[in-house]
């Protein structure tokens, strides 16, 4: 009895974590961003170019670890793009966000059609082109790596300023805007390695619209976890919980002659975040400049 | 001070500044940017049926862009039309499937009311959450957004599946619902629904402009500490906002159930609600610019539409590209100052050399 149900459990642990770590990575790089102030509804986006650098680096070098780097590199260009609009140029980072968005889902299918003659995926990577776990660990090194420099570092104290307080950061002589470049870029290629963790990891290609929202899951998980590093993560574990379950319980009947419809499971980890900020599981409070643009003199 | 020259005219600088830079962009693909630019031209004006296409897409971006605009003008930004279009798609269906034997003209009037209340019930959520719990729209209606995904995916599969295509998508709706394409555009969808995109801004403008709850309305949005102090129930007035703008989104269920389809598909929306929040922006939130920024980006969409087979290498996704772009360059407060700045720190830097 108790071996049958470990023999359930394992796989759906493993199924967890490894389903959490696209999640993990994008999530800790949108507290980087939301901590120094700057919104990033555009992760979703910055997780696309992501998936797409990614398989296209490991396509022509043949290692997964120069792939996660050009996903990396391409989530971080597109998050530079992203910091030109709403830090130098002032516009609204909820407008500029969706257009990154609306960019990111049409620069890889636009780059695909040259490259590979289609839009509709890339070709796909050799098994053994394609991560094992290695992205699992970079996630935990992420958050830790993240936690420990908001915690114990100046750089940390500076990044939690710029998005509380950016007039008292200005005052001790940093500037403001170049801490969140910084943030926003880190906050790219974090992104842009979570979306090369779905295409070079969970699978082996590039495939339109992958990332199905969940750079949006992650800034849920961002909320859930209150814009703190540990709670963050394990709302991003609980939310790839739900979605390995999802998988698991497709047509199974637990209760009635009908089994649980999937999408009931999908919308969980949305509802939650929902009764989270209206204050039903605890109170959320976003850093306080968030969103505010500053103005160096 | 900004003349009424200037307002007009930044707005179809960075338009064009936009389009610009997605045309020179196909030049990493091997095109010829005025090519491009032509079968943009041909591809959304070329003909009468290409020109009707051209008014399908603007339709729903009509009402998205009035409903951001709306929430808007209360200080709120409601960035959940793709969730309410949904609702409202799925409800215009539902009674259509329903009550298949309403005689018409009541039908397509039922149909619209149901659209119209299912939007602004999944406005009403985030707007109520936002005056009595205090939770930010912005995330709210992201999340409802998703929400709406799943429960508009769940009704369709099994509630109220078609049995006749293996597609993910209703059944269809009574006859007696549908309104009727316009024959002038030969084949493309435009429907009445076009013109009532056009009533709706004018009834928009009219109850933004001309009424007392739109005075109150856009006083909240100015300066709510202000709008209490002289009285102006703060709350109530961002509720009303966001269930009327959720309701605005719906009535993209009239033109795309009751004028299209004729039954609601799943993720029939190619992203009207997003795009909603750029055509509001570009039309400055006034409903009759809301109108003339939905043409456009209309016209973007299928202008695009043709580039598949025009060309060699850039596809209809390149409408995406123009259309961000565009939205980035009218978004950016800074862009002309900074313009201005570094044509400055030009001619500085070659008298000083």
């Amino acid at each position: 009895m108790l071996r049958d149900s470990w023999n359930y459990l394992l796989p759906l642990i493993g199924a967890t974590i490894r389903v959490s770590t696209p999640l993990l990575l994008a999530a800790i790089g949108g507290l980087v961003s939301e901590r120094a102030g700057v919104i990033n509804i555009a992760l979703e986006g910055m997780m696309l170019v992501g998936a797409f650098g990614g398989v296209a680096v490991a396509l022509s070098t043949h290692s997964p670890w120069l792939g996660i780097g050009g996903a990396a590199l391409s989530g971080a260009l597109l998050a530079a793009f992203y910091g030109l609009f709403v830090i130098r140029l002032r516009s609204n980072q909820i407008v500029a966000g969706t257009a990154i968005n609306l960019l990111a889902a049409g620069i890889p299918p636009f780059l695909c059609k040259i490259f590979y003659g289609v839009t509709i995926s890339t070709p796909s990577l050799p098994i053994g082109e394609r991560f094992q776990s290695a992205p699992v660990w970079l996630a935990v090194a992420a958050v830790l790596g993240v936690w420990l420099v908001m915690k114990r570092t100046p750089v940390g104290l500076w990044l939690q300023f710029a998005g509380e307080h950016p007039e008292a950061l200005d005052s001790a002589g940093v500037r403001v805007n170049r801490v969140r470049w910084a943030a926003v870029m880190i906050s790219g290629a974090l992104a842009g390695m979570g979306g090369a963790s779905l295409s070079i990891f969970l699978s082996s290609s590039f495939s339109r619209n992958m990332t199905a929202g969940r750079g949006f899951m992650a800034l849920a998980a961002l909320i859930f976890g209150k814009w703190r590093p540990f709670p963050t993560a394990i709302a991003c574990l609980l939310f790839g919980f739900a979605e390995a379950l999802q998988i698991r319980l497709q047509g199974v009947i637990l209760w009635g002659t009908e089994p649980i419809p999937v999408q009931f499971i999908q919308i969980l980890p949305y509802v939650v975040t929902v009764l989270v900020l209206a204050g039903v599981v605890g109170q959320a409070r976003a850093p306080k400049a968030l969103g505010l643009a500053f103005d160096e003199h | 001070m900004k003349s009424l020259l200037w307002r007009i005219g930044q707005p179809v600088l960075a338009v064009s500044l936009g389009i610009a830079v997605g045309l020179l962009v196909t030049t990493f693909a091997g095109e010829s940017p005025l090519h491009i630019l032509a079968v943009l031209g041909k591809s959304a004006f070329g003909s009468r049926y290409d020109f009707g296409m051209t008014l399908f897409y603007a339709t729903p971006l009509i009402f998205t862009g009035l409903s951001v605009a709306v929430a808007f003008h209360a200080g709120l930004f409601n960035i959940g039309g793709e969730g309410q279009l949904a609702f409202g798609a799925l409800a215009a269906a539902a009674v259509g499937i329903l009550a298949p034997n309403v005689p018409w003209p009541i039908a397509p009037v039922l149909g619209t009311l149901g659209a119209f209340a299912a939007g602004a019930a999944w406005g009403f959520i985030p707007g109520w959450l936002r005056a009595r719990r205090g939770s930010h729209e912005v995330i709210n209606t992201i999340m409802l957004n998703f929400i709406a995904a799943g429960l508009t995916s769940w009704v369709t599969l099994y509630v109220l599946r078609s049995t006749e295509s293996q597609n993910p998508e209703t059944a269809l709706i009574g006859p007696n619902y549908i309104i009727q394409r316009l024959r002038f555009f030969e084949d493309a969808p435009v429907s009445g629904a076009f013109f009532m995109g056009l009533a709706t801004a004018f009834l928009v403008w009219i109850l933004l402009w001309r009424t007392v709850f739109g005075f109150e309305l856009r006083a909240v949005g100015q300066n709510e500490n202000a709008a209490r102090a002289v009285g102006i129930d703060v709350a109530r007035i961002r509720i009303l906002a966001m269930t009327i703008a959720g309701g605005l989104a719906g009535w993209v269920g009239v033109s795309e159930v009751l004028g299209n389809a004729h039954q609601f598909r799943m993720d029939f929306s190619p992203g009207y609600g997003f795009i909603g929040i750029a055509v509001a922006l570009l039309g400055r939130n006034n409903p009759f610019g809301v109108v003339a920024a939905a043409l456009l980006f209309g016209a973007l969409h299928k202008g695009t539409a043709d580039l598949d087979f025009e060309t060699e290498h850039v596809t209809r996704d390149l409408s995406m590209i123009l259309q961000a772009l565009v939205i980035l360059s009218v978004s950016a407060d800074g862009l002309w100052a900074w313009f201005g700045k570094l044509g400055r720190s030009k001619r500085g830097g070659a008298s000083a050399s």
